[in-house]
């Protein structure tokens, strides 16, 4: 039976920390003693207007937190909990929550409402509680209108939690319908329309159907755009929610209304407040999200069978929308480059008008240019930094030949304002867009070159000055730096304008790293950013220079190794500055180990930089960095066998990297590594592979482990396999079930989903990975026997991927390597059941008349190797 | 439910670099994966495939560079790697006897023997191609097919070595396997550690050869991991004392004629005037060529390649024509353009003005063995036929090398001696 959980309730949030400490103790220990009578307490809490409104709330939050949790595992072991208590106890528990939606107290109905949505989150597609919908709707006309209030807010969040194929058409309708009508502008009751206006935001998805039918679609874009008239600011803003909801999930019906749509977001955007002007801009934002897709998809052409239709409604709306945008560019903030949180109706116009230059290209450049020229001179900061910012929004999209002509005069004018101008703002724009400028239009893609040997050398003076400008100033210019040594990263080994300058701009972002403020609006990230596209896009010529900064930055790395008594602040800015330092040896590492005489050169501090990385690691107690793992696999890349005297001291890290679910990038990185030490060492791997295939399949056979780990994981029992050769013998009895249950699971997409295609070829591709891996690993040695076994099935699901006919290319080269692989190894013992498999046939045939080079020489492979086994 | 957070990127580069560093190391290890997987399968293909590794860019080096390049544009020139490794029968024993340098016969003595060329005896067995690579060591015979499969002590030529250097590193040997001690005699180093030799002197190789194969442990006694034994072969400077060593000397194994080396020339697949054969009945047991059934004939006798317009010719590039076969009768005898016909030559059958031969009188035998792959070099007929009637002497090897070897008057010397 229920117990009084009041008191402790209460206690639970008070301010005395003993206190608080005991209550929460006796709430957990009556949870793990009887879960049931612990619900009902909660609920009964909840439900019971003589108790204080606090208790209550945390009650219903408890409540909540008993049926949801972040993390996917968490989550499904609270919802068998649920599914899995005493039919009584949970009617008894949701008939209370019912109850409290008729409460005259705010904060109790809406917590209900919460917890009942996560109930039926659960229940529903488990065809429970099937009474649920019918029961909110039933007198929804006749009740008063705080509880009315409650029950829109509820079907809101089932709405949230609920996937509309568990719910039947019949109720869809009822929830619209119900919705709409407290939309409607008849409705005298201000929190019942916006409760209903917020639930319609979430019911959206289920109107598929109704959407299709002109009639109720017209009158819920009527009804929404009512709403977007209310006196009421957050029904307004609620309403331009639910029209930029509708704006991406039905694109294809908009026609109709795009004109009321525009006059209505024009309207907000000039005359209301900036909550509900930002929503009205976001819908255009929005549309051109939708069309910058659907032209990307289908390049245009849509004579014939493309499944959506462009509407262009962008360049319809372009002379009235441009103008409209323009103004929003002179309503700046003081400071906003400042605040990291800062969004205005600047930025969002600035940003829309951006995405409008990506979806109608040349035709946004006439428009926009006359308030460039217009304003650009003026003595108001505001009108210069609105006249740069519309400049800098526009460089993405227009054709390079509409815009080189006006850049090049632009070019000059900006390196002047970059010096001069007073304004911080104007300058901070003023960067950016020469970023935009190098990163749009500067490069071996575009034939006119803007930056010339004759303009080469002060764009450089200017953008390294201006780096000792305030930090948001100066992070800007190494953004364009950063562009600026992109758009050479294609000039070859040969010889880069860059190279006259680069030790003097490694010198300057150097000092930037070491600047006092460079905390301060990401600057020091931004440096070290810049530093390393600086570094990949270098050539033979500065080699050397690369060379000397290895000792510079492995000294940097080792400054921040000495610090002690670090507070958790410091701990934290210590811990970002030395993934910088990582990322950059990371990338210096892969340049210079990637031709044999700098290598031979750089392998000298090979040494150095790796007990460098296990200090890095040792900092912390639990947890392996990320940055360092990655920069020790381009280490393990260049110096190959070598690489065997560290793996005493680091694989005590790289377990840890393997067991780290929780940061799921790290344990992905970190098998990555294991792949890159495999090619390295070769057979040298074998001491460390029982721990390492011991761990992958843990990992493998978890439920907390991201889906995104496991693809790579097969990939890296491929990389095992083929550095050990036939010593993988002992793993095949635990590798090879696991590849076959896996296959098996992923001979077929479980949707047809486009997210689902992708990531079963990716795990499919994993998979075949590690069959070709294996296969050549076992080759020529005397115990190919083994494989002998598995072959069937292996063949089978290689069959079977080409009868679904949804692989990607990728699968499919792996596939058909896969049965050269089986053939080469297996010989003439494997003839006739690959003669009996249609991969051999038809998949391979298939393969063989591609276009796509790199199936091709993987079937031409394949090919040759089947004949080989067959003729013996 | 509050409004929503509609905030864009503002002012920010789409993708953090610490996301393209991510990206950037699984493009570089799905392309390493790939490199693995390509060499774990082209060792598969063919030893030829091998060379084509040589594109891998850590192969292409300093100085050799260039050499390496020229040496990919002459094999791609010739057939695609993967191409070549699906020919069969003929065709396959075709393009691997382009691969080996195929010395001409002596059938007059060069110049400057005694200054520009390497002697050392031949030992007799069976002339391959040894490639270490992965892992594993394969010989193949001049006609293609697999002699050893096995472990060496080469470099990459067997699981458990230390590996120093680049793991794709292979090695290219040419040899002759001698079948009474097992051994494998290198007679020229072809790539070594993954760096052709090919456009490299004569001199270069034979230095390289005595300097690297000793220090792998290849000239050890056989081990687990080291099935079949190398060894060097001794070459001399081509002057009287190393001439007399090479013939007379003793050797471990059983010679089968001189090979004589230009100092000068590098690795020339196919037949090649700058590296020669002689022999005698001291220094070979098969001075004279047998038929199918191991009895000399008792007329010489030549193996010729039938053209479409039935003309008959060597070997060599350009060919030789010998003569020529009127349409009925090759068709009455059922042979086609590419045959390989047998012909006798009879005693007094050739006729040479200057060195040059200027009528052969060939009577027709038949269709040659089908295992051959090509037909006689005009070298080798020269040679049969010198040896039946005024054989090249050891005498007058020795005669040039002692008469060249005092310079500037050399035509003097000759009727000194005489």
């Amino acid at each position: 039976m229920a117990m009084e959980v009041t008191q402790i309730l209460l206690n639970a949030q008070a301010v005395d920390g003993t206190v608080r400490k005991h209550a929460e103790e006796s709430l957990k220990q009556f949870q793990e003693q009887n879960l049931p009578s612990f619900l009902l307490s909660l609920s009964g809490e909840l439900s019971n207007d003589d108790k204080p409104v606090d208790s209550r709330k945390l009650a219903g939050l408890i409540l909540k937190n008993a049926l949801d949790a972040k993390e996917q595992h968490r989550k499904l072991e609270l919802v068998q909990r649920w599914l899995s208590l005493d039919t009584t106890v949970k009617a008894q528990i949701k008939s209370c929550l019912l109850q409290t939606l008729s409460s005259p107290v705010p904060d109790a109905r809406s917590t209900a409402s919460q917890v009942i949505a996560k109930i039926a989150g659960i229940e529903l597609p488990h065809n429970q509680w099937p009474e649920l919908i019918g029961a909110l709707l039933s007198n929804i006309h006749q009740l008063p209108g705080h509880v009315k209030q409650a029950t829109l807010e509820t079907l809101g969040y089932l709405c949230e939690e609920v996937s509309p194929d568990v719910v039947d058409q019949d109720q869809v309708n009822n929830i619209l319908t119900a919705v709409v009508q407290g939309m409607n502008a008849t409705e005298g009751n201000n929190d019942i329309r916006l409760a209903a206006t917020r639930a319609l935001y979430n019911a959206l998805g289920f109107a598929q159907v109704n959407f299709t039918n002109d009639m109720e679609r017209d009158y819920i874009m009527r009804v929404v755009c009512e709403a977007t008239l209310s006196s009421e600011l957050k029904i307004r803003q609620a309403a331009f929610e639910c029209l930029v909801s509708i704006s991406s999930t039905y694109y294809d019906k908009l026609s109709p209304y795009i004109q009321d749509i525009f006059n209505i977001t024009s309207k907000a955007v000039r005359e209301d407040e900036e909550p509900v002007a930002l929503q009205a801009i976001e819908f255009w934002s929005s549309i051109c999200d939708e069309e910058i897709d659907i032209l990307e998809e289908y390049g245009g052409d849509f004579s014939g069978d493309s499944e959506i239709i462009c509407f262009y409604f962008i360049k319809q709306a372009l002379p009235a929308l441009v103008p409209m945008l323009l103004e929003t560019l002179l309503k700046q903030e003081e400071d906003q480059d400042q605040d990291e949180g800062a969004w205005n109706l600047a930025m969002a116009g600035g940003t829309c008008l951006g995405l409008v230059a990506k979806t109608v290209g040349d035709d946004v450049v006439p428009l926009v240019m006359p308030f460039i020229e217009e304003n650009i001179t003026k003595p108001d900061w505001r009108q210069r930094e609105a006249a740069t910012y519309a400049f800098g929004s526009i460089l993405e999209g227009p054709s390079p030949e509409k815009l080189i002509s006006i850049v090049n005069v632009a070019l000059i004018f900006m390196l002047t304002a970059l010096m001069k101008d007073p304004n911080n703002h104007v300058k901070d724009t003023t960067a950016w867009t020469l970023g935009r400028i190098f990163e749009f239009l500067h490069g071996s893609t575009v034939e006119t070159p803007i930056i010339t040997q004759a303009n080469c050398q002060e764009i450089i003076k200017v953008l390294l000055q201006v780096m000792k400008d305030a930090p948001n100033v100066a992070e800007k210019a190494c953004g364009a730096l950063y562009f600026l040594a992109q758009g050479y990263e294609d000039v070859g080994s040969s010889s880069s304008p860059l190279t006259p300058f680069f030790q003097e701009i490694v010198q300057a972002l150097l000092t930037v790293t070491h600047r006092e403020d460079a905390g301060e609006s990401r600057l020091r990230t931004a440096a070290y950013e810049t530093l390393n596209e600086v570094v990949r896009c270098s050539t033979d010529e500065t080699t050397p220079m690369v060379m000397q900064l290895v000792p510079l930055i492995m000294m940097e790395l080792h400054q921040t190794l000495e610090a002690q008594k670090l507070s958790s602040d410091e701990r934290e800015k210590q811990n970002e500055l030395q993934g910088l330092l990582c990322g950059c040896l990371q990338v210096i590492t892969q340049k210079l180990g990637a031709s044999e005489p700098t290598r031979f050169v750089f392998m000298q501090y090979a040494d150095q930089m790796m007990s460098l990385f296990l200090r890095v690691f040792a900092c912390r107690s639990a947890t392996v960095h990320e940055e360092a793992m990655l920069a020790i696999g381009a280490l393990a890349y260049a110096t190959g066998s070598e690489f065997a005297k560290y793996m005493p001291e680091f694989y005590k890290y790289l377990e840890m990297g393997l067991q780290n679910f929780e940061e799921y990038q790290v344990c992905a990185i970190t098998v990555g590594v294991v792949g890159d030490i495999c090619r390295a060492l070769e057979d040298k791997i074998l001491p460390y592979c029982d721990g390492i295939m011991t761990q992958l399949l843990k990992n493998l056979s978890s439920n907390q482990l991201h889906r995104t780990v496991k693809p790579p994981i097969f990939s890296c029992f491929g990389d095992i396999a083929l550095a050990i050769g036939e010593n993988f013998e002992k793993y095949l009895m635990y590798s090879m079930p696991m590849l076959q249950s896996a296959a098996e699971l992923f001979a077929r997409a479980s949707g047809a989903d486009e997210e689902i295609i992708e990531y079963t070829n990716v795990l499919r591709n994993g998979i075949l990975e590690a069959y070709s891996g294996i296969f050549q690993g076992f080759k020529n040695s005397p115990k190919t026997q083994l494989l002998m076994p598995y072959a069937p099935h292996i063949l089978q699901f290689l069959d079977s991927l080409y009868i679904e006919k949804d692989m990607d290319d990728l699968v499919m080269k792996t596939a058909i390597g896969v049965l050269g692989d089986l053939a080469d190894t297996l010989g003439g013992n494997a003839g006739p059941l690959i003669q009996q498999s249609v991969s051999s046939r038809d998949f391979l045939n298939e393969c063989l008349s591609l276009d796509d080079h790199l199936i091709k020489e993987s079937a031409e492979w394949a090919k040759l190797a089947i004949s080989r086994a067959i003729s013996v | 439910m509050p409004p929503r957070d509609l905030r864009r990127p503002f002012k920010r580069p789409a993708i953090s670099d610490q996301q393209k560093r991510r990206e950037l190391a699984l493009l570089r290890q799905a392309q390493n994966r790939r490199d693995s997987q390509h060499q774990a399968r082209h060792l598969a293909s063919s030893v030829l495939s091998l060379q084509n590794q040589n594109t891998e860019p850590e192969a292409e080096l300093g100085p050799e560079s260039e050499t390496v390049e020229s040496e990919q544009e002459t094999l791609s020139k010739d057939l695609d790697i993967l191409q070549a490794s699906k020919l069969k029968g003929s065709e396959a024993r075709k393009w691997f006897a382009r691969q080996l340098m195929l010395p001409e016969w002596m059938i007059d003595v060069p110049p400057r023997l005694n200054t520009d060329w390497y002697v050392f005896a031949r030992p007799s067995g069976k002339r391959c191609f040894v490639v270490s690579s992965n892992g594993t060591t394969v010989s193949r015979l001049r006609n293609g097919s697999i002699l050893h499969h096995f472990p060496s002590a080469l470099p990459n030529g067997a699981r458990t070595r230390d590996i120093s250097g680049p793991a794709h590193s292979f090695c290219i040997l040419d040899c002759i396997f001698h079948e009474p001690d097992q051994t494998y005699y290198v007679i020229d180093m072809v790539c070594w550690r993954g760096y052709s030799l090919y456009d490299c002197s004569a001199e270069f190789r034979f230095f390289w050869l005595n300097s690297k194969l000793a220090e792998t442990g290849a000239c050890d006694p056989p081990s687990l991991y080291h099935k079949y034994r190398f060894s060097l072969v001794p070459i001399y400077e081509c002057n009287q004392i190393g001439l007399h060593t090479a013939y007379t000397g003793v050797v471990p194994y059983v010679k089968d004629g001189l090979l004589f080396y230009n100092k000068h020339a590098h690795y020339q697949t196919g037949n090649t005037p700058l590296a020669l054969v002689w022999k005698d009945e001291n220094c070979s047991q098969y001075v004279l060529d047998t038929d199918s059934n191991g009895q000399v004939p008792t007329q010489q006798q030549v193996v010729l390649d039938l053209q479409e317009d039935g003309r008959l010719t060597t070997s060599d590039d350009p060919p030789v024509v010998f003569g020529c076969l009127d349409g009925d009768f090759v068709q009455k005898s059922g042979l086609r353009p590419g045959s390989f016909v047998r012909f006798a030559v009879s005693d007094e059958g050739m006729r040479f003005v200057d060195g040059k031969l200027e009528m052969a009188n060939i009577h027709y035998i038949g269709k040659a063995n089908r295992a051959r792959a090509f037909a006689d070099s005009y070298s080798k007929v020269l040679f049969q036929y010198a040896a039946r009637h005024s054989p090249l002497r050891f005498g007058d090897l020795i005669e040039s090398v002692s008469s060249f070897s005092d310079l500037g008057n050399e035509n003097l010397d000759v009727e000194m001696v005489d």
